[in-house]
């Protein structure tokens, strides 16, 4: 009796045994498992370009871009060794102000994308609404909405921009709510003029003007001179609201004001401002009977070399192409690829160091 | 009283000295177990998940290896069409495919506009072991085989990259892995890479009919993708998932536009970011016209300014002029 007893009581010390040193070691191989994950959590500088939030300082309605410059030239990330040191050069010699031109409607489906992409690389962004709105924020033009309306929206803008911000950069982007813009290049384009020479960029029409306008959507950007004419025209009635048509009606202008207009094209005279999707510029084949023919300033080429690799902006890029574009142009490559097109580097700008 | 206590006496002590070789006997199984375990993946390197070799890996090889590398990576594509998906073939030509060491397209059936090994069949199994069994008789030379549909878009620089630090004489099937039961497996949508050594493996049991037959499972139909890894499974070959140093997914079988439209509904503070990899190798489901767009995407777009001094070069391939 005592001895059956016993070898109960023995298998249930085994079984009791075993059960609690299955646990136990169940919990330590598990730690274990968890410090032995390969070192691939080093911290990404995924945030290089980082999104949101830690971009900007707040001025009033201004955006203060706070990234720039790249981490002091150099970042290193588990997947690529990048030199930003030319960008950074560029980005405190060719300071660029860019206003984008939107409304009340579209700040939660078309601005806010803007905000969290391409607009992160201006030094200072500015979003213009009919109607101020503190949070976004954005400034209020005191106009109503309406395409009758985007003269009077741009003139007060640019006239708002004068007003504030003329000594705090050298050159004024404006920008629709579905234009995507690559603001370095824009910076390549722009290094080899002066903020004090009266000149404009943008992608070049040439109807109704002797010296051609520039798309609006496509956007177009002002040097400091330019912007002082410009406002100085309405100052002193030389230059009046004569249509609402407002890419038109401010090439006139500034045509009446003595400012030129520019050849925004590459070195290789292909276009960097687009007024359409890079689909369509790259795959259409436009329609003899098309308006474009007959307003591109440049002769249109389809295909391939409709577009310079450094392109400067599209239009009527909806709220998914924007973040597309942002990372075909700041994220994804094709490692170790020595591109086709190299442009020399503009004068008085120093190369990124040899590898070290 | 006293006979109780030492009955209890007893029982106790025999249940302390079960409890005590009940801990020993499970630690004992638990250890032979995993040391078991260890000893096997040593040499059959059987992980799931593989990587992209980070950038402190590559720096540690001198600069002429890594260039010699560069040089002595070649990629063997097989692009599996058929005629009715014309207009993805004449993109496929027309755009990522030029950036192979060698293209090669297998069709079901001959078509005069373009060049192709023609598999006379239009069984989807049948065609990939076809392709597979050509690629190897003209393979030589080429150290690794991947395997794409023509609505793939696949950057073949990304790939090198990815495979630099893997010895093609080991056996290698990678992808983007699903598990489908007990089978993992890499979806053929996403492509579909084989090494050197895998492929002989499985060129060689492709003549067992009884692990790889050529009608497939009769019982239960599978899909060729399927097929495929339980043919390799039988020769030792597991597949892989691959991932960037940053534990991002490089074989994608979705479309650019719909992983971006995941990510805007998920994270929408970190879209670019949370999307997808800065060096991803394929996207599925890209129209023909969007093919042109991301080349324009992926070799030319790009800030001025910033530069990558990366640990291999290649050059652009001639006569082509959208990259």
């Amino acid at each position: 009796m005592a001895a059956s007893s016993s070898r109960c009581a023995f298998y249930l010390g085994f079984l009791v045994g075993t059960c609690i040193l299955y646990f136990f070691m169940t919990l330590v191989w598990f730690e274990r498992k968890f410090k032995m994950q390969p070192d691939s959590q080093v911290p990404s500088m995924a945030g290089q370009w980082g999104e949101e939030n830690q971009s900007w300082r707040v001025e009033g309605s201004a955006l203060i871009n706070l990234r720039h410059p790249h981490l002091q030239g150099k970042s290193v990330s588990p997947t690529h060794v990048h030199f930003a040191r030319v960008a950074d050069q560029l980005y405190k010699k060719v300071r660029i102000l860019c206003w984008v031109m939107t409304g009340p409607d579209n700040l939660e489906t078309k601005a806010r994308h803007v905000k969290a992409t391409w607009s992160r690389h201006c030094n200072m962004v500015i979003f213009m609404s009919s109607r101020e709105d503190p949070d976004f924020p954005t400034v209020g033009l005191g106009t109503k909405e309406g395409r009758d309306q985007l003269y009077w929206k741009t003139i007060r803008a640019f006239q708002y921009v004068e007003q504030h911000h003329s000594h705090q950069a050298d050159w004024f982007l404006k920008a629709d709510d579905d234009t995507f813009v690559v603001v370095d290049n824009l910076r390549w384009i722009l290094s080899n003029y002066t903020a004090d020479e009266p000149v404009y960029f943008g992608k070049r029409f040439k109807p109704y003007t002797k010296q051609g306008y520039m798309s609006g959507g496509a956007g177009y950007v002002l040097s400091r001179e330019a912007l002082r004419r410009f406002v100085k025209g309405f100052r002193t009635k030389v230059c009046t609201h004569t249509t609402s048509v407002e890419d038109l009606a401010l090439g006139q202008c500034l045509e009446k004001m003595g400012v030129l207009a520019g050849d925004s094209r590459d070195s290789m005279h292909r276009e960097t401002f687009h007024p359409f999707v890079p689909e369509h510029h790259l795959t259409v084949k436009f329609a003899k009977s098309f308006w474009y023919w007959n307003y591109c300033y440049y002769p249109i080429v389809e295909g391939p070399q409709c577009c310079s690799d450094l392109a400067v902006s599209f239009h009527y890029v909806d709220a998914e192409l924007m973040y597309m574009l942002e990372y075909y142009t700041y994220h994804l490559r094709a490692y170790g690829y020595q591109y086709r097109y190299q442009p020399s580097l503009p004068e008085g700008v120093e190369p990124d160091s040899a590898r070290t | 009283m006293c006979k109780d206590d030492s009955k209890m006496i007893s029982e106790g002590s025999s249940f302390i000295k079960g409890m005590l070789l009940g801990g020993i006997f499970c630690a004992a199984v638990t250890l032979f177990g995993n040391f078991n375990k260890g000893h096997q993946s040593t040499t059959d390197h059987h992980h799931h998940h593989i990587q992209a070799p980070s950038e402190e890996e590559l720096l540690k090889l001198p600069e002429p290896k890594r260039l010699e590398l560069s040089q002595h990576i070649r990629v063997y594509c097989i692009i599996l069409v058929q005629p009715r998906e014309l207009s993805y073939w004449a993109a496929v030509v027309d755009t990522w495919s030029k950036h192979c060491d060698k293209a090669e397209f297998y069709t079901s059936e001959d078509v005069k506009v373009f060049r192709a090994v023609s598999l006379d069949t239009k069984d989807q199994w049948l065609m990939l072991r076809n392709a597979l069994k050509h690629a190897y008789a003209n393979g030589k030379g080429y150290s690794w085989f991947f395997v794409a549909l023509p609505s793939t878009f696949a950057i073949i620089e990304n790939l090198k990259y990815f495979l630099l630090n893997k010895d093609p004489s080991q056996p290698f099937y990678i992808g983007h892995t699903v598990k489908s039961g007990e089978l993992e497996y890499a979806e053929l949508e996403g492509g579909v890479v084989l090494s050197f050594e895998a492929l002989r493996r499985l060129v060689g049991v492709f003549s067992d009919d009884v692990k790889c037959p050529e009608q497939g499972r009769a019982l239960w139909k599978l899909t060729e993708e399927k097929e495929l890894a339980v043919c390799l499974k039988y020769t030792g070959v597991f597949a892989e998932n691959a991932e960037d140093s940053e534990g991002k997914e490089v074989f994608n079988t979705k479309s650019v536009s719909t992983l971006i439209k995941e990510a805007l509904a998920k994270k929408p503070q970190e879209v670019v970011n949370g999307c997808c990899s800065d060096v991803a190798i394929t996207f599925h489901g890209q129209s023909p016209n969007y093919m042109q767009v991301l080349m324009y995407g992926v070799y030319r777009l790009r800030p001025y300014g910033h530069t990558f001094h990366d640990s291999l070069i290649f050059l652009p391939p001639v006569d082509s002029d959208n990259d």
